[in-house]
């Protein structure tokens, strides 16, 4: 069996002209990891520039209104870039410097990765150019332009349904035509190894804060912990540190789209099989002759029709559990966020809000779930107020 | 020797590639006889992948092309089926690995034993992961090509070793599709794999004339060319026969006389 394997998922999928470079990567990642002085400045850059830690923020209101377990909420969202991909963006450049490139580039989805991205290049005075679909830079327009403030350059992706899979088609194409001073700057726990190990390494800080922030508020772990799942990184990063600990459930949400029995959903894990893609063996949605189905999210950000290799894994042995939710119930969760505790959500991290608003009530009193909020909501504000027949112009 | 092997016999060999369907399988059936019949040595038949990502844009708008006119897995085998007892030539399978795993890979490659297949080339399967195919191939005689690229450096030797068919050159970095120039140090590929193995190597990614062929045939012992094939399809479609064949005659006539 080849490198990077989660039981069976992961591994080295990619054409050979990229394999030299990912090894290189590998061997300056178990390099650097260990390395006191890569972690000073990593940490040092968490604290003092992304704003870490972020917060996790007992939901009173919340807790009392749905009537069942105490509710935190890890706020993410709080993160300088406004959302959990800065955690890896830092990581990522920070060792790309280390290893001598020059240039970032990245795919994005809703573009949260894209801004964190262009936000550490123009940091490290690297040279930055982002690939987004054509379709999100629509639904995204503002986080288009937030990138190009940013000195960035953002290409619109055309090919296939143009939206984050073909995002990673055309990053992956650029990475092969321009290795030597290219780094790629993959934004989820998806991707050839070391890439899922290494991405969710550097999103393992969201699970360290947990655990040492509610064993301060309740001296105890968590029942429950909830984050939504695309690619799949706030989800590692939140389950990474209770992996070990069997009483915590860990639970991921997944986009059901318009529902899980509609053509139209991202529901990897409900309806998704074993294949080999973007580099790696996991759950894909594809058809019978392994094409890769087109699937839809209102999440530009969960839009993607695969899953992390940890995470099937995850799913496999039965340590994590996987819950679709449905556009409707993540607006709904959106609104009701906003309302009841004044957090405005990003729709991605609505998906884990909708779960909570599900499972709290089945829960006791004495039990507690975290939910972790990825991201903040300002980005969605235009696209919901669509969504709900309102015109505003954005 | 495997049938490939006997495409680069006493010549240059000539391999071309199209992608299967694209503008519809009957237009690829007459293609691959037309193909043959003006000198090709062996064809590269593109199984459609909806995400193909070593291919640049010529290649990608063709498998659109082929899976929007409905063509699947299946009805290639059954073409391929059809026309195999009246091409000579050895014909091989270009595809990207979920095409295999998604379909079943036993169930794929014991299909290509039965319907005259001779080898498989799978861009997004490198060295390390060749076992996820390897063995399928191995029992129903299929040969595993392996590709070598610009970046392999010290790889070059291993990937030779184990490549079956013929070796696969990627002459430059990025994707398929024509180029103006090829700057890649091809003899020093070609002859670190003479080194450890005897397997033809053959050129492809960016070539399209006849010049860059004869040079190309100057360093290896075959040229491929696809992306050049595949825009004359894409401009003429179901009428592509004719250029096409006039277009693979004025390589083979290089590849042969060199």
């Amino acid at each position: 069996m080849s490198k990077g394997r989660f039981g069976v998922h992961g591994g080295q999928y990619i054409p050979e002209t990229l394999m030299n470079a990912v090894d290189d990567l590998e061997k300056e990642y178990e390099h650097y990891k260990n390395d006191r002085q890569f972690n000073k400045e990593l940490t040092e850059l968490y604290n003092e520039y992304a704003g870490r830690p972020s917060l996790l923020y007992y939901a009173g209101k919340m807790t009392e209104d749905l009537g069942g377990a105490k509710i935190y909420l890890k706020r993410e969202d709080l993160n300088h870039t406004g959302s959990h991909k800065i955690n890896n963006a830092l990581g990522q450049a920070l060792l790309a410097r280390k290893m001598g490139k020059t240039r970032l580039i990245a795919e994005t989805g809703a573009g949260q990765h894209g801004v964190a991205t262009a936000t550490v290049a123009a940091l490290m005075g690297m040279e930055c150019e982002i690939f987004m679909g054509k379709t999100d830079t629509e639904r995204q327009a503002l986080n288009v332009y937030r990138m190009e403030l940013l000195g960035a350059k953002v290409h619109p992706v055309t090919s296939g349904t143009m939206t984050l899979k073909d995002a990673v088609n055309e990053t992956f194409r650029e990475w092969v035509s321009r290795i030597d001073d290219t780094h790629y700057v993959i934004g989820s726990v998806m991707g050839p190894h070391p890439f899922p190990t290494m991405v969710r390494d550097f999103q393992a800080v969201i699970s360290r804060e947990i655990k040492a922030q509610i064993l301060e508020k309740e001296g105890r772990l968590p029942d429950a912990v909830l984050a939504c799942v695309g690619g799949g990184s706030n989800a590692i990063g939140a389950f990474y540190h209770f992996i070990g600990d069997k009483n915590v459930r860990l639970i991921g949400c997944e986009a059901a789209g318009l529902g899980v029995d509609r053509p139209e959903n991202a529901a990897t894990m409900a309806n998704g099989r074993l294949g080999i893609f973007h580099g790696m063996k996991s759950y894909f949605c594809q058809n019978e002759f392994g094409q890769i189905a087109p699937v839809y999210s209102i999440s530009a950000g969960l839009d993607y029709p695969g899953i992390g290799p940890e995470h099937a894994d995850l799913k496999d042995t039965g340590r994590a559990e996987y819950v679709p939710v449905t556009d409707e119930e993540a607006v709904n969760a959106f609104e009701y966020l906003s309302r009841t505790e004044g957090i405005i959500p990003a729709i991605e991290s609505s998906h884990a809000i909708a779960h909570a608003l599900k499972l709290a009530p089945t829960m006791g009193k004495d039990q507690i779930m975290v939910v972790n909020i990825s991201g903040r909501g300002d980005k969605d504000v235009a696209a919901i107020a669509r969504y709900r027949g309102v015109d505003i112009h954005d | 020797m495997t049938k490939i092997k006997s495409a680069f016999e006493n010549k240059k060999a000539f391999i071309a590639y199209l992608s299967a369907g694209d503008p519809d399988l009957e237009t690829t059936e007459k293609l691959i006889y037309e193909m043959e019949k003006n000198g090709a040595d062996l064809i590269e038949i593109g199984i459609p992948f909806s995400d193909p990502v070593a291919e640049g844009p010529v290649i990608q708008e063709a498998d659109l092309r082929a899976l929007k006119s409905g063509t699947t897995t299946e009805k290639i085998f059954d073409m391929v089926e059809r026309i195999r007892p009246n091409v000579k030539i050895p014909l091989v399978f270009l595809t990207y690995c979920n095409s295999i795993f998604g379909y079943g890979t036993e169930k794929f490659t014991q299909k290509c034993e039965q319907i005259g297949i001779d080898g498989l080339i799978v861009p997004d399967v490198p060295y390390e992961e060749r076992e996820e195919l390897a063995p399928f191939c191995e029992k129903h005689n299929i040969d595993l090509i392996a590709l070598v690229a610009p970046t392999s450096e010290e790889r070059v030797y291993k990937i030779a070793k184990a490549s079956q068919g013929f070796l696969y050159i990627v002459s430059s970095l990025g994707v398929t599709g024509v180029r103006d120039k090829i700057e890649t140090d091809i003899e020093g590929i070609v002859k670190a794999a003479k080194s450890v193995s005897d397997i033809p190597c053959a050129i492809g990614f960016g070539i399209s004339t006849p010049e860059q062929a004869e040079e190309m045939c100057k360093y290896a012992d075959g040229v491929i060319i696809g992306s050049a094939i595949v825009k004359i399809i894409g401009q003429y479609g179901k009428d592509s026969i004719a250029p096409v064949g006039e277009y693979i005659r004025s390589i083979a006539k290089v590849c042969h006389n060199f």
